[in-house]
């Protein structure tokens, strides 16, 4: 922990941020409390902790966002109070926001220049801002063509222009927050080399992330947060992923998934052909075609918008494609948009997205436990009523048994934090036992504690036979969960591979389309990588 | 402070001292004009309750409300607004007529009233399942076509009572009175049986089928596998998707329920009150109902009393307009359009203020 520098005094080496007793509260929720913080100028400084930790309330606090109940910020060593967001860009604050902050028909130009125009004419701003673009692309391996539109830049490009429009503005101190969410981990790569370029030309970095991995590669120092407090602060070379998990849950957490091997048997889901076209006629699907065998976890990974999406929402009824899908030997109707029939063939679907699909957040998590299946018998009787009763003892045996807090069932879904609300989708179709299950970004928003319960229930699952088809963006969630995994890109398939014979590189190549299978993406790798992929993991 | 509680604060509390406030804003309007508000008040009051001629009176109109009332709130838990409840009512009318003329002889009310209801309900239901079927199908929003249909509804109602039903030689456009058969018992009389008197007022059974209708309205939503689903459909089209809820089905069934009840309320007029199909049945009571809904927040209950509320309104206005010269019917519209403005579209005026004062209490005391 950095001890606390002589304030009044810039003309030493005072640190470029420091926060001394911030405080925030939202109603009864108190979000910060009494936070100290300090960050040498020229460091990238992590700050982990889980969701809901209080992460995103300091940076907005710091950025202009929200104000601060108590507590003081000091920029440079100078007491700065910062009421708005000019203030914060005054102060030689940016922000990279995790949803980018950009106009998307408009050129790369003239987003930087937005909001920060010389004179009610444009063209010499943006003759300014095309030199300071070019200077600072070389400077910090920042190309992007300023002529670009928004729209058509990849979501890694996008993201350069957010850090372009800060550097415009001059920020000595640049806040990014879950900035790798959406990129390949080459992207990835390169975003850290921008960092490091920038830290190296005397920027502070201030990096929100709860990728762990990240913090260990590419931060100076880190500090943990949890339930709004700060709890340790400390030298990234002086600690390990493991302590920094146990200090943001506050007990010891196993990040590797304990599984026997597996023992694959009959093929339940066979997927064939698939298809789907969207709204506009667009073919996000292309022809896809992939099996899940009983007691094994298929793995599909790649870059969110690749086509993962479409595929859950065609084998869990949502939308029509076409093509074959096979459950266990019995053709279903894809054809068709309809759940019911899903459910009634034996699929259990985990979708990504739980607010927008996964729940009704207004109602109570005992009507939730049963959303989908409200048709089964054993929940209805005569006359077209529910039989209230046996939802309740289902919904509190569900509770129970996953642990869901707070324990009460007639507590809205929305009242539940994210990795409650996950909770209760996963009891709902884990319940159901169902041959084949499709789950889509299980762990995203949700907390190490809960990450650990959800992967473990998983591989029980299994365990007990019941092929899985599990879609993430998360790399570590792949590898370290699934016995068999392929890659999808621009919506097709790779040739799948036993996850134990490949790596994070080889999937990499095939999440950036650089190869379409895993033998073509080992000829990418140089000799050394390759065989360090032949001989597993 | 705990989900039920809040509940009942919702309900009950809030819209209480929104009409309160709504009152006083009304009472400072009258003062304007010159009048005693408390004066104006009493007279309001003991015309819509003071006598039981005026809560027959104010009965019988909460009895349309609560139908087309119902008819909103079912609809708004499904997320669609069917502002078509005039229309439906209307066309409703034609369906209880075709029943009513059809009935000869001596038959038993009895027998009467259920055919009816099943006029009434089917010809409102069939009203609105044109516009259902195009918000289902092609996304024309049911607004804009409800409203559309309203239109078309009084068109032939026109067309059909001075071109088939009007009686031969007479100038009004009405149908011919219903046989005996199908005349529809009034309070009064239903009253008198039992050896109770009251004041004769077109007040009838069908009151008795609204407070019955609050009651399978609750268990509609609340109760049963199609209600769980329009509620679920209201709160998250995606979401009722995935769960494999089709939203055809959904936006079929919710507005079909919808326009069946708005269908009940002619019931109340034409075969309780007029024993005819008149030209205008319905008399704005499928547009009150959209406040009553707002009021009632969707719950049949809070319906049901809203429905009373503008009961006391209607009667005891047209009571305060005989008594107070000054206090013109417009003025009677001001004063309930004070009280949608306060209880429907500024609920959170009071609401904010009510929770976090209760919230502070109970810190307080703990």
């Amino acid at each position: 922990m950095s001890s606390h520098p002589v304030s009044g005094r810039p003309d030493l080496v005072a640190p470029a941020i420091e926060l001394r007793g911030i405080s925030k509260s939202f109603g009864p929720v108190r979000a910060n409390r009494d936070i100290d913080l300090s960050i040498a100028k020229g460091e990238i400084h992590g700050i982990v902790g889980e969701n809901g930790a209080g992460k995103s309330t300091l940076m907005e606090i710091l950025y202009g966002h929200y104000s601060a109940d108590a507590g003081q910020i000091f920029i440079d060593g100078r007491e700065t109070p910062i009421p708005n967001s000019e203030a914060a860009i005054r102060a030689g604050i940016g922000m990279v926001h995790q949803h980018f902050m950009l106009v998307e028909n408009f050129t790369v130009l003239e987003n930087v220049v937005l909001g920060a125009e010389d004179g009610s004419l444009l063209a010499p701003s943006l003759v300014r801002a095309r030199t300071l673009l070019g200077e600072l692309a070389h400077e910090y391996e920042l190309e992007v063509d300023p002529k670009a539109v928004i729209e058509d830049l990849s979501v890694g490009l996008q993201q350069r222009v957010e850090i372009l429009k800060a550097l415009y503005r001059n920020a000595d101190i640049l806040i990014l927050d879950e900035p790798t969410g959406v990129l390949t981990p080459s992207e990835a790569d390169h975003l850290f080399r921008i960092l490091r370029n920038l830290r190296n030309q005397g920027k502070t970095i201030l990096l929100i992330t709860h990728k762990l991995r990240e913090i260990m590669d590419v931060t100076d120092s880190v500090s943990v947060m949890r339930r709004g407090e700060l709890v340790a602060t400390l030298r990234t070379s002086e600690t390990s992923p493991e302590e920094l998990a146990e200090l943001m849950v506050g007990r010891k957490v196993l990040l590797r998934v304990e599984k026997q091997p597996c023992q694959p048997g009959d093929i339940l889901l066979d997927v064939e052909n698939l298809s789907v076209t969207d709204r506009n006629g667009l073919r996000r699907l292309k022809e896809i075609s992939f099996n899940v065998r009983a007691g094994e976890i298929f793995g599909i990974a790649g870059v969110a918008g690749n086509g993962q999406s479409e595929l859950l929402a065609v084998l869990g009824g949502i939308t029509s494609g076409s093509g074959n899908v096979r459950v266990k030997g019995a053709e279903i109707e894809v054809e068709r948009a309809d759940g019911q029939s899903r459910r009634a063939a034996g699929i259990a679907h985990v979708p990504e997205d739980r607010h927008r699909l996964g729940l009704i957040m207004e109602f109570a998590q005992w009507e939730n436990s049963v959303f989908g299946y409200h048709v089964v018998d054993r929940y209805c009787r005569r006359f077209g009523l529910t039989n209230r009763r046996t939802i309740f003892e289902a919904a509190e045996a569900k509770i129970e048994k996953y642990d869901i807090r707070p324990a009460n069932r007639n507590l809205s879904a929305s009242r539940f934090s994210g990795g409650n609300q996950q909770k209760i989708v996963i009891s709902r179709e884990f319940e159901r036992d169902p041959d084949i299950l499709i789950v889509g970004q299980p762990t995203r928003g949700v907390d190490i504690g809960a990450i650990e319960f959800i992967h473990r229930q998983i591989v029980a699952l299994r365990d007990a036979g019941k092929a899985i088809l599990l879609i993430s963006v998360e790399l570590d969630e792949i590898l370290s969960l699934t016995d068999r995994v392929a890659v999808m890109f621009d919506g097709s398939i790779s040739s799948d591979e036993l996850t134990s014979r490949t790596d994070e590189r080889e999937l990499g190549l095939l999440m950036a389309g650089l190869a379409h299978d895993f033998e073509t993406a080992r000829e990418h790798m140089s000799p050394g990588q390759s065989s360090s992929a032949e001989s597993g993991r | 402070m705990n989900d039920r509680t809040r509940g009942w604060i919702r309900l009950f509390l809030v819209p209480f001292l929104n009409l309160v406030l709504a009152f006083v804003v009304a009472g400072l309007v009258v003062l304007m004009i010159g009048e005693n508000p408390l004066r104006a008040l009493r007279i309001l009051l003991t015309g819509a309750l003071g006598s039981s001629y005026g809560i027959g009176y104010t009965l019988y109109y909460a009895t349309s409300f609560t139908f087309t009332g119902l008819a909103v709130a079912i609809a708004f838990h499904g997320s669609l607004f069917n502002i078509g409840g005039e229309g439906q009512a209307g066309v409703a009318g034609i369906g209880v007529a075709v029943v009513c003329l059809s009935i000869v002889g001596d038959t038993h009310w009895v027998l009467a009233f259920p055919l009816a209801i099943a006029g009434a309900a089917f010809a409102g239901a069939a009203w609105a399942a044109i516009p259902a079927y195009l918000q289902a199908s092609r996304g024309s929003h049911v607004v804009i076509t409800t409203i559309m249909f309203n239109f078309i509804a009084s068109a032939l109602l026109v067309y059909l009572l001075v071109n088939v039903l009007k009686v031969e030689g007479s100038m009004a456009p009405e149908s011919r009175k219903f046989g005996d058969g199908a005349r529809m018992p009034f309070m009064h009389e239903l009253a008198g049986w039992i050896g109770i008197r009251i004041s004769r007022t077109p007040m009838n059974i069908s009151f008795l089928l609204a407070v019955a209708c609050t009651f399978l309205t609750w268990v509609l939503i609340w109760r049963t596998r199609l209600g769980y689903e329009i509620r679920a459909f209201g709160q998250s089209e995606t979401a009722a998707v995935y769960a494999g809820i089709s939203p055809v089905r959904i936006t079929m069934a919710t507005m079909l329920l919808s326009g069946g009840m708005a269908g009940l309320m002619a019931l109340n007029t034409v075969m309780g009150e007029a024993s005819r199909l008149v030209l205008d049945a319905v008399q704005g009571a499928g547009f009150v109902g959209i406040a009553v809904a707002l009021i009632g927040r969707s719950h049949p209950v809070g319906v049901f009393l809203a429905a009373i509320l503008f009961g006391i309104l209607y009667q005891g206005g047209a009571e305060l307009a005989f008594e107070m010269p000054a206090i013109s019917r417009e003025m009677i519209v001001v004063i309930q359009a004070l009280v949608i403005l306060f209880t429907g579209a500024l609920e959170n005026l009071v609401r904010f203020p009510v929770e976090g004062f209760l919230r502070k209490f109970r810190e307080a005391g703990n």
